[in-house]
């Protein structure tokens, strides 16, 4: 018989932190070393997994940690359904299962010597942190790096301590920002919605690329914002999401149009995007 | 000299062959309709009618595990899972059905192999039945496809003689060994073939295709959605649909991982769990159904995703059948046209 392409790869859960309310980060380990040798052969930042508990079932997310960090991979999920509360029901040391990586990645060599924007939102945060630690390992490749982060309430940001670390270093412009009525009493950051916030900080589109990621409305209003900074269609990312069973191209939900998102995407440029029937997503 | 075999002597056929191994399947009566059922010794073949259920079920299962794992506590360990293929003859099985694995073959083998689908796939020998005779839902020759049409198919059958006789022609190698395996069931002897069934052309599928490339906002998906009640039996149907849901169960001690059946006519298929569903309407997976078969298959695989057997139309308990809406499509593109 020939490989089951469903045939997990058998994790264990070394550390596991709440990020904000629902919000966890499992970090998990390789049991089979031969599993990491291929795991990191193929990933790049962007690809996805489906992490599973047997009996739940498997839920797809994006790892969250990058090729740059090769002990582990991590993971950031909402607790929403029975796979996810099974898995944030697991605690340090037990196994959960892993498929992947699946799917295409963010061209960050290309972007060498580029000043990188990123645009997050909420829980989208996860699935480009793992592009922000990669360009932060290879600091010295890249030219100015601007994140900017917003989320609902500031309870509802997610790596607050990375944040932290983020806007410590100096070498990284932070701006971080809570929807109106989310702030609290010592908020020192931003008040408003991210498009809104983008466009005020209107960081500059010179030999910049720009990566979006975010509930679909936010991602809807940021990308024109983009377009009136001057960023160019195809300098722009997003990393999109459908339901998912397969992760490979077989079970047909995740199809945007013709390009399925598990395995055409899911990164995509603000130019394919375009091309897309995005009444389908 | 040929080899053929009297018209009424197909079970004979089906014994022979269960004989040597086989696991027969083939069109048998089944309370009020010819259903496609693994054969049992006694059991009459029945050509008369094409099977309400398409071949599918025989490669693709409605339900199968794909994952096992014995669970003690928290910890688990993962149990090998073996394709379960008996070696099998799929007996008369219309040249639509036959002509449909060729959509999941490329499917299931589409950057990454599966070992379930191939399995069955490679111990099962397709024998198709040329169609005498068609119903007002059959279209195969809307979508390229032929009431003796061999695509797919090991061997065929033809009816022979005024419906007397059946020859059974073998085309590849496992058609051959069948023939072989079949022994004194088949004689060496002479027929004339009947004519084929007559299945006039319904609808262009080209302009079907063409119509799909530029028309995703267009109001017709609402219009002939409207009366569809979302039940998915025309995917479950379908030989082409290959859909399916990924779905855990267990116990305290065991769990598995199966493979199920799906349908775009379920608004759970695309739910996102943030309750967000990019197909929000029975119009949008209309839409996505007829995109899937006449343009996004083609896009990716150089082919349509139906073979016009016309089971879709049949079981529709809105009366909806997909011929009907290509050939709105089709009049759809030519009033534009017209324009």
């Amino acid at each position: 018989m020939t490989e089951n392409i469903y045939q997990p790869m058998m994790m264990r859960i070394a550390e596991a932190r709440d990020e904000a309310p629902e919000v966890r980060t499992l970090r998990l380990e390789f049991a089979d070393p031969a599993d990491r040798a291929r795991f990191f052969e193929k990933y790049r930042v962007g690809m996805f997994g489906l992490y599973g508990v047997p009996g739940a079932g498997e839920s797809t997310f994006c790892v969250a940690s990058p090729p740059t960090r090769r002990e582990y991979i991590e993971c950031t999920f909402r607790r929403t359904g029975r796979v996810t509360a099974a898995l944030a029901d697991r605690e340090v040391g037990q196994p959960v299962t892993f498929r992947g990586p699946y799917g295409n990645s963010f061209p960050v060599d290309e972007w060498r010597g580029k000043n990188v924007l990123f645009v997050a939102g909420g829980i989208a945060l996860p699935p480009i942190r793992s592009v922000i630690w990669n360009v932060l390992d290879r600091r010295d490749e890249f030219g100015e790096v601007t994140i900017l982060y917003g989320a609902r309430t500031v309870a509802d940001l997610v790596y607050k301590e990375e944040l932290a670390d983020w806007a410590a270093r100096g070498d990284v412009k932070l701006v971080t920002t809570v929807d109106p009525g989310g702030e609290t009493a010592d908020w020192k950051g931003k008040i408003g919605f991210v498009p809104t916030v983008l466009e005020q900080a209107a960081p500059s589109s010179a030999r910049a690329v720009a990566l979006v990621c975010g509930p679909p409305i936010m991602i809807k209003f940021s990308l024109p914002v983009l377009v009136k900074l001057g960023f160019a269609p195809p300098d722009v990312y997003t990393t999109l999401e459908n339901r998912m069973k397969c992760g490979l191209g077989h079970c047909g939900r995740c199809n945007v149009g013709s390009l399925f998102v598990c395995r055409d995407g899911p990164v995509f440029t603000l130019r394919q995007l375009q091309g897309m029937l995005t009444a389908d997503l | 000299m040929m080899k053929v075999i009297d018209a009424n002597k197909l079970s004979d056929l089906a014994a022979a062959l269960a004989a040597k191994g086989y696991r027969v399947v083939a069109p048998v009566r089944d309370a009020d309709a010819v259903r496609l059922k693994e054969w049992r010794p006694g059991q009459a073949i029945d050509t008369s009618a094409i099977s309400i259920n398409s071949a599918k079920e025989f490669f693709f299962p409605r339900t199968e595990t794909i994952g096992r794992y014995a669970l003690e506590g928290s910890e688990f360990k993962p149990e090998e899972v073996e394709p379960q293929a008996p070696r099998t003859v799929l007996l008369g099985v219309r040249p639509c059905d036959a002509a449909g694995l060729a959509v999941l073959d490329a499917l299931f083998n589409w950057e990454y192999k599966d070992a379930f689908y191939n399995a069955r796939r490679a111990a099962t020998t397709v024998v198709a039945l040329v169609c005498r005779t068609a119903d007002e839902q059959c279209f195969c020759t809307s979508v390229g496809g032929a009431p003796d049409s061999v695509l797919g198919a090991d061997a065929v059958l033809r009816s022979a003689d005024g419906g007397a006789r059946f020859i059974l022609e073998p085309l590849s190698d496992k058609g051959k060994s069948l023939a072989a395996d079949a022994g004194a069931a088949l004689a060496e002897g002479k027929a004339a073939a009947d004519p084929p069934a007559e299945v006039p052309v319904r609808f262009d599928s080209k302009a079907v295709t063409a119509w799909c490339g530029e028309n995703f906002e267009s109001p017709l998906w609402r219009e002939v959605s409207l009366a569809c009640l979302g039940c998915g039996a025309c995917t479950h149907a379908c030989i082409t649909c290959h859909c399916f849901d990924i779905q855990d169960e267990g116990t305290r001690r065991e769990a598995v991982r199966l493979r199920n059946w799906d349908t775009c006519g379920l608004a759970l298929f695309t739910l996102h769990s943030a309750g967000h569903n990019p197909r929000p309407d029975q119009a949008a997976r209309w839409r996505q159904r007829v995109m899937h078969k006449f343009r996004y298959f083609v896009e990716r695989f150089g082919r349509l995703a139906c073979t016009g057997c016309g089971r879709c139309g049949r079981l529709c308990p809105a009366a909806l059948a997909l011929s009907d809406v290509c050939r709105e499509i089709e009049d759809a593109s030519k009033a534009a046209a017209k324009k």
